[in-house]
């Protein structure tokens, strides 16, 4: 009789959580293992590696390899400066009064992704953009002879940290403001140099964070579909717009091979992923 | 010498910063030659186009905003009280769209539920209506589930919920009146985050072929000047109004608490 009760005791915990379980099974992980599985699958139904292996085509080699270059450096990049910025306002003894709004611009920046922001960017800096004509027209200045172009790897870059700098600061500004004072007074104590202190005892504390959030940016960077698209139309050649096509048009010729790009994209998101929940998890230990 | 190079740091990121604000402003202002002008904006709220695909965007939030809010609240709530140990699965699920990329999951329901399927949602109107509401119950649930679970782990469900059902109050009843309330702040900020990805958002939108706002951007951008410059402001004004009430939400709950 109690072990009666008991199972229906657990069947009614369950219960609370089909919905949850059912609408994400549905729409979240079997769609997805569909196209995993379909990337390993021949169009008759049977197991085969020849998808993946089919992936070595320099068509597609190449897409992955930009889209890998642009995500990087825009990951990089966003840390760099945004590590800057973070450090410098809450560090640099510049008044809480700076710090607030820019904090709150960043979480509209973060967000501020997709078809918009492209159209911001060619405003500014594309062939007829605010800056590109005020160069030719006031200093004569042609970006074009300069070899600048929007529409490339480095305009996707430059685009992209408009979103990737504001997540950085915002993601590493409360890991700044965990380093106590007492590590900085007992490094002083000993005598350490400024140099040292953060040598020795800041940066190794922060790294994970900063590493980890990187690996964010950089998964961040190469899931983006919408910007790319509107900034390039279909002319740049990394994966994200390369599965678009494919999802659209079948450009590859053979829907099995689409599924292995995609599934290619999961593996790299997935493992830039996985660097950031790792590398958190230890950072956490310190900032506690 | 160091709070001169935080103020360097801070300027130059700030005219970064400024560069495309200032710039796409410009442009929208000077569709009129040699004056500025807001018929960039006139024509643009003008178009059928933009009035039925806005409608439709914010119509497919407010949706989402409703499922997501009816799945997430009953889930994280049920978690808490009832099943601890599973919340770190829970949790983990509503990171993978953080994960898998929007793209994919879109194509997987574009070969999984299409007409030839057990599913055949994209076979009808409505069906795929419903396929990008989820889809985009998807793209919130990281942020939904998130701002959920912390407001609820600021209250004691568990006692909460005995004094509710020694009262004789039902599980209804104690999501609508007791539950809900109390997270209310946190059910906000989710959808006002929510409201901010779904309204310009284009890939699923696109791939499933919906008139949605986002596919009517990047149509618009490929063939006009200065209204996409128009429709970035007006993009950027929204982001900012749904971030400004999250901040306005969480500083309200604050004083009612303190």
């Amino acid at each position: 009789m109690a072990r009666h009760v008991a199972i229906v005791d657990t069947a009614q915990k369950w219960v609370g959580l089909v919905p949850f379980m059912l609408f994400t099974g549905l729409f979240l992980i079997a769609p997805t293992l569909f196209i995993v599985i379909g990337a390993f699958r021949t169009p008759a139904g049977g197991f085969t590696l020849q998808n993946i292996l089919d992936l070595n085509t320099p068509t597609i080699l190449s897409a992955y390899w930009v889209s890998i270059k642009v995500s990087f450096l825009s990951a990089l990049l966003g840390c760099l400066i945004g590590f800057a910025m973070a450090a410098a306002m809450t560090l640099g003894g510049i008044s809480r009064r700076v710090k607030s709004p820019l904090m709150t611009f960043s979480g509209v920046a973060s967000n501020f992704a997709g078809v918009p922001l492209a159209f911001a960017f060619i405003a500014t800096i594309g062939p007829a953009g605010l800056i590109t004509m005020y160069l030719r027209t006031e200093w004569g200045i042609n970006l074009r002879m300069y070899g600048w172009n929007l529409l490339s790897t480095w305009g996707l870059i430059i685009t992209y940290l408009f979103f990737q700098i504001p997540l950085m600061i915002l993601i590493i500004t409360p890991a700044l403001e965990g380093l106590k004072r007492e590590w900085r007074e007992a490094a002083d104590i000993l005598g350490a140099t400024r140099l040292q202190y953060w040598r020795m005892v800041a940066l190794p504390i922060l790294f994970p964070s900063i590493l980890g959030t990187m690996a964010l940016l950089f998964a961040n960077a190469f899931g983006a579909v919408a910007t790319a698209i509107a900034l390039t139309g279909p002319s740049l050649n990394i994966a994200p717009i390369l599965l678009y096509a494919q999802i659209r048009g079948d450009v590859l010729g053979n829907p099995n091979l689409g599924y292995a790009l995609a599934f290619g994209m999961i593996l790299i998101t997935g493992a830039a992923n996985t660097l950031y929940i790792v590398l958190r998890l230890r950072a956490e230990r310190w900032l506690k | 010498m160091t709070r001169f190079a935080a103020w360097a740091a801070i300027i130059s990121g700030c005219l970064y910063f400024l560069m495309p604000m200032i710039g796409m402003t410009e442009f929208s202002l000077s569709m009129r030659r040699g004056v500025y002008s807001l018929d960039a904006y006139r024509v643009v709220m003008a178009d059928p186009q933009f009035q039925a695909t806005f409608a439709y965007s914010l119509i497919m939030a407010l949706l989402t905003i409703v499922f997501g809010v009816l799945l997430v609240v009953p889930t994280a709530y049920w978690v808490q009280l009832k099943m601890p140990r599973m919340r770190p699965v829970v949790e983990f699920v509503t990171l993978l769209p953080l994960v898998i990329p929007a793209i994919v999951v879109v194509f997987g329901y574009i070969r999984l539920y299409n007409t030839s399927g057990w599913l055949p949602l994209t076979g009808s109107v409505t069906g795929t209506n419903l396929l990008l509401m989820f889809g985009y119950a998807t793209l919130a649930l990281p942020y939904m589930y998130r701002a959920v679970d912390t407001g609820l782990r600021s209250i004691d469900v568990a006692t909460l919920t005995e004094a509710a059902q020694s009262l004789g109050a039902g599980w209804f009843r104690i999501m609508a009146t007791l539950i809900l309330p109390n997270v209310l702040s946190a059910v906000l900020s989710g959808a006002f985050l929510t409201l901010a990805i779904v309204i310009g958002e284009f890939t699923m939108a696109a791939l499933l072929d919906r008139p949605a706002f986002g596919p009517y951007m990047q149509i618009l951008g490929a063939n006009r000047a200065y209204e996409p410059a128009a429709l970035a402001v007006i993009a950027f004004a929204i982001t900012w109004a749904c971030m400004g009430l999250i901040q306005m939400v969480s500083r309200l709950s604050k004083h009612k608490r303190a």
